[in-house]
């Protein structure tokens, strides 16, 4: 059981799929622009990486080395159709906000390393905890992002007005904002890890 | 007799000059304008430069303190920092603006990269761009000269893009600063004085100043007129507008420019055809400061390719 804490743990803190890989940024930046975005796209994200960890891992025997990107793909491809398809149905205004990046997870940095990196690796279910643990790192990392975003760049979270009177640093709600954000908590990540033994 | 005889390798000569001196010598030609700023546009001027420089200092001190590195709020450089953001800002902002303009400056543009002599961009302008995509409502509402009760009024530059300047801008009253605009780039004649300063202690030297002012006033002339090519009224756009105070006190900082002569030639040219287009087609009544910073990304590259042989290489 220890063994799976740490595999679950090491996507969140260790091997942070945004702060410490640095993968998946274009979704990232495009986004985070309010909270409810960041964990609908969070979640979205989980489910294709979940999904395709753990089949892959199931079927990395059979498949022929030399093709394996394509067969991964065409995997991860109907988790994200899937996934498109219950957006649709259940919340199509959050659909309607996440727009292209939600068929994009097919190209999504993540899940397509940690099928490379992972899944064609290991069993079915330390590859389950792994998918967990990333996508789990990468919504956290989202939320973080995303309310900052949200609460300084539009003075809002979840669409609430916090502060009364607050005027909001607008350029954290632009892609050059989202830019400088990332950077400085990439930055501030990094101090941190440094100081730890 | 100890200490006085110095063993070292050539080259022997020694001039009298340090960072900090340096620094404060261009802080020093800078009081001119700001004395001018505070007089067309009243006391309310002072504090957004008083509050300007104290933030800057503070926001520097407290970053070294917080990183452990030794604090040098005394080289000047903060201070002058602090004081070039306040002078690129309208007389009559909120008081908090200057504050976070400066810390951003510092914080974001300076301190982040590793201090003075690693940043790319120039810290001031970084700070008043930041501001300008932050709060925009603030950063483009200036203030009626010599009227000392806030009256709102726009910018020569900006009366001219939206095609309402009536010829009430003579050159006189526009190389003295009588008009709307940030509190540092108004009055030309304290500008140049200051700028005289420079030249002659030799803290800056003809080649990005000239050709950038140059360069703007060709490309005025030719493309800025309504009759026509070869009719656009280049002295207007060369007196109006924050170029002065660009081109001889930001595009010249040592840190953010090329070093070789033809670079900083090259760097001139692009300043100047940069705010050039971004005044006559660009969405913004002036670019001074988009087109400095967009060529202090280039000028480490300018530098690489105007590197000058060594003696006896091929």
């Amino acid at each position: 059981m220890k063994k799976f804490l740490q595999e679950f743990l090491k996507g969140v803190f260790k091997e942070n799929p945004t702060f410490v890989l640095v993968l998946g940024l274009c979704p990232t930046l495009a986004v985070s622009i309010s909270l409810i975005n960041g964990i609908g796209m969070g979640i979205a994200a989980t489910f294709v990486l979940l999904g395709s960890n753990i089949i892959i891992s199931m079927i990395r025997n059979f498949i022929p080395d030399r093709i394996r990107i394509p067969c991964y793909i065409v995997v991860i491809a109907t988790f994200v159709t899937i996934n498109e398809m219950v957006m649709k149905a259940y919340s199509p205004a959050l659909n309607r906000a996440l727009g292209i990046y939600v068929p994009l997870i097919v190209v999504n940095c993540i899940v397509l390393g940690r099928a490379e990196a992972y899944a064609c690796k290991n069993s079915v279910v330390n590859s389950f905890f792994d998918g967990l643990g990333m996508g789990v790192g990468f919504t956290l990392a989202l939320i973080l992002i995303s309310g900052i975003r949200e609460f300084l760049g539009v003075g809002k979270l979840f669409g609430h007005t916090i502060v009364k009177g607050f005027e909001p640093v607008l350029v954290l709600s632009m892609p050059s904002g989202a830019l400088l954000l990332i950077g400085l908590l990439l930055g501030f990540f990094n101090l941190i890890n440094k100081n730890k033994p | 007799m100890k200490n006085k005889l110095i063993v070292c390798a050539s080259p022997h000569l020694h001039k009298d000059e340090s960072v900090s001196r340096i620094m404060w010598m261009v802080v020093l030609s800078l009081v001119p304008c700001g004395i001018a700023g505070v007089f067309i546009f009243g006391l309310s001027a002072l504090w957004v430069i008083t509050l300007g420089v104290i933030s800057a200092l503070v926001t520097e001190a407290g970053l070294q303190i917080l990183s452990k590195k030794k604090v040098s709020i005394l080289d000047g450089s903060a201070f002058l920092t602090g004081l070039l953001l306040a002078y690129n800002l309208p007389p009559h902002v909120p008081f908090w603006i200057p504050v976070v303009g400066s810390f951003f400056a510092i914080a974001i543009g300076k301190q982040v990269f590793g201090g003075l002599g690693q940043n790319i961009f120039n810290p001031a302008l970084a700070g008043r761009v930041f501001l300008m995509a932050s709060w925009p409502k603030y950063l483009t509402t200036f203030t009626q000269p010599l009227n000392y009760d806030a009256v709102t009024q726009a910018t020569p530059l900006a009366l001219l893009k939206e095609g309402k300047l009536l010829g009430d801008f003579s050159y006189l009253k526009l190389f003295l600063g009588v008009r709307g605009g940030c509190i540092g780039e108004v009055c030309i004649l304290a500008l140049l004085l200051g700028a005289l300063f420079l030249f002659i202690r030799g803290y800056i030297s003809w080649h990005i100043p000239l050709t950038y002012i140059f360069t703007v006033g060709v490309l005025t002339y030719i493309f800025g007129g309504s009759q026509g090519l070869f009719s656009g009224d280049w002295l207007f756009h060369i007196l109006s507008g924050g170029l002065i105070l660009g081109a001889f006190f930001m595009a010249t900082d040592y840190v953010t420019s090329p070093l070789t002569r033809k670079g900083q030639i090259i760097f001139g040219v692009g300043c100047g055809l940069l705010t050039a287009i971004i005044r006559l087609w660009g969405g913004y009544p002036e670019g001074a400061s988009y087109a400095i910073l967009m060529m202090n990304a280039a000028a480490a590259l300018i530098d690489r390719f105007t590197k000058s042989r060594v003696y006896g290489t091929k």
